[in-house]
């Protein structure tokens, strides 16, 4: 196969890794998009599009602010990303403007703040990548904080993996047999805080939301078992990191853009040709020609 | 007169009140069930039904009132396994990616430890309550892949494999087929005899007559309990339904 005419596709995949920063970027990308893919299963399912959009906006000021002080940025995101929930819920249950319009407003005036805050504090915050990631100029210490976030988020979705699905599925069988429903409420949305604060380092904060429900709903037309969804969408978020990369360092493309865009194509490709689900049914066209 | 052993009761439900932010959906509900009862809750829709069935698992708290499950509390029940929900079937997501066999594997994860990893015991039920409801040949069927009847026997497996000794069933007969509604009768009368505690609300007057010893009538509050035979009467269920008249609920020939 030839991209070009001095282009191969063994040169395209090898050339990249000759280069330390692209080797970071994508170890670092690939485990950033296996996390944020993980809780895509779950939160597809539970139908939290909408508050991974709030929280992964939300996270912003926390940034700014973590940046400020010097202290590392999850933990600024961290606060303001579970912070933007608790708002949610308080204001929510105080007032009778309906919740998707409370969730709207509440992300939006954080992510306001965290605009203002930065156009305020002159430091050395790069806006473009915060709001558009940098997953080539990733610094060593933000390696570090990765990688400890990643398997934090990892581990804990693996011990609750059942309890979490039972959540997700009937919430109100898991309270009537003992289960802490409130417990795995939060634990979910601490999940989803941590998975936005490493998703924005790949893609920024403006698209890390893709990240966390792209692949979910890619895996979700391509399989009725909850274990194959969550591998499924694993995959397809580590491949669409790859090609984003590679293709956006070919061909000089922003590459938080270019990772989601790959997920977008996916999706679409499942969309349509997805064996049980898909517009034309695979499975269908072949059992026809037997 | 005897005095009253509250541990007699299997449901014993005194005044209780729920309110939504402030929104009341039931108020000074009363209701004592005992072993081997069934008891048919009947009520318009919006009448508090569900959040009667979401007070006694725990699901909603109480505002007023006290539940006492089995002379205990409501915590120690869900602790104990010993209330049972089966779910509409409206009130469950049936495009999840779920097996019949992970679903009736849920009636398990309260007894199992935190990882929820089944041992012999727990598959064994499982394989048991799937039979009772004559699902053997759909263990790895997706539930979206079921009818109406199918799905809620996997929940109606569930309950059984979760060995509760209280059911709350919440419109068991609603979209089933004629299959299916013969099998939940015949299982009815098996928990009966089990000495298990059956509240089920329903929308059709012919159940109640036919499996429910106990009817309790509400409308945000209770209109009317005791024995079938003498609580179902047309009065009382216009009253339930606000004034509509029972004609019109049972057809002409009633």
């Amino acid at each position: 196969m030839e991209l070009c005419s001095f282009l191969t596709l063994d040169k395209f995949i090898t050339d990249p890794l000759t280069h330390d920063f692209m080797r970071k970027a994508l170890l670092m990308s690939s485990l950033v998009a296996a996390v944020c893919g993980l809780l895509s299963s779950y939160l597809t399912l539970k139908g939290w599009a909408l508050m991974g959009d709030a929280v992964s906006h939300s996270v912003m000021p926390g940034v700014v602010v973590a940046y400020a002080l010097g202290l590392p940025f999850s933990l600024g995101a961290f606060i303001f990303g579970v912070g933007s929930v608790a708002l949610i819920g308080f204001i929510k249950q105080k007032s009778r403007v309906k919740e998707d319009t409370v969730i709207g407003l509440v992300f939006t005036g954080f992510f306001a703040l965290g605009i203002v805050l930065v156009s305020k504090i002159k430091s050395n915050i790069d806006l473009h990548s915060i709001l558009f990631g940098s997953p080539l100029g990733i610094s060593l210490s933000d390696v570090k904080q990765t990688i400890f976030i990643s398997l934090l988020v990892v581990i804990l979705l693996s011990i609750f993996r059942k309890d979490l699905m039972l959540y997700c599925f009937d919430p109100r069988h898991a309270k009537t047999v003992g289960i802490n429903v409130f417990f795995l409420h939060y634990l979910l949305l601490t999940c989803l805080s941590l998975a936005a604060v490493v998703g924005l380092q790949s893609v920024g904060i403006i698209l890390v939301v893709a990240m966390l429900i792209t692949p979910g709903a890619t895996a979700y037309l391509l399989t009725d078992k909850f274990d194959n969804m969550t591998v499924i969408s694993v995959l397809s978020a580590i491949i669409s990191s790859l090609i984003g990369i590679y293709v956006s360092f070919w061909f000089d493309l922003e590459t938080g853009g270019s990772i989601v865009l790959a997920q977008t194509f996916i999706f679409l490709f499942a969309f349509l040709f997805a064996p049980r689900y898909g517009i034309f049914k695979l499975k269908k066209l072949f059992a026809g020609h037997k | 007169m005897e005095t009253i052993n509250y541990q007699n009761f299997r449901i014993d439900a005194e005044n209780i009140c729920v309110d939504y932010n402030g929104k009341v959906a039931l108020y000074d509900a009363n209701l004592r069930l005992k072993p081997g009862q069934i008891c048919g809750l009947v009520g318009m829709n919006g009448a508090g039904k569900t959040t009667f069935f979401n007070a006694l698992t725990g699901f909603v708290n109480i505002s007023k009132g006290k539940i006492r499950i089995n002379g205990e509390s409501v915590r120690s029940a869900q602790k104990d396994q010993t209330i049972a929900y089966v779910p509409q079937n409206e009130g469950i997501d049936s495009q999840f990616p779920i097996s019949v066999w992970d679903v009736v594997m849920m009636g398990r994860y309260g007894s199992m430890n935190i990882f929820r990893c089944p041992r012999e015991s727990d598959v064994q039920a499982v394989k048991d309550a799937i039979e009772r409801v004559d699902l053997t040949d759909h263990l790895s069927t997706p539930i979206g892949n079921l009818s109406g009847g199918q799905r809620k026997r996997t929940f109606l497996a569930r309950a059984i494999a979760q060995r509760a000794s209280i059911l709350l069933l919440d419109e068991p007969f609603s979209g089933v087929d004629i299959r299916t509604e013969k099998l939940i009768s015949e299982l009815f009368i098996q928990f009966k005899n089990e000495g298990k505690t059956i509240l089920l609300s329903t929308h059709d007057m012919i159940h109640v007559r036919e499996f429910c010893d106990l009817v309790l009538l509400i409308n945000k509050t209770v209109v009317a309990y005791g024995e079938t035979s003498e609580v179902f009467t047309p009065e009382n269920i216009t009253t339930t339904f606000g004034g509509i008249s029972p004609d019109f609920l049972f057809g002409p020939e009633s």
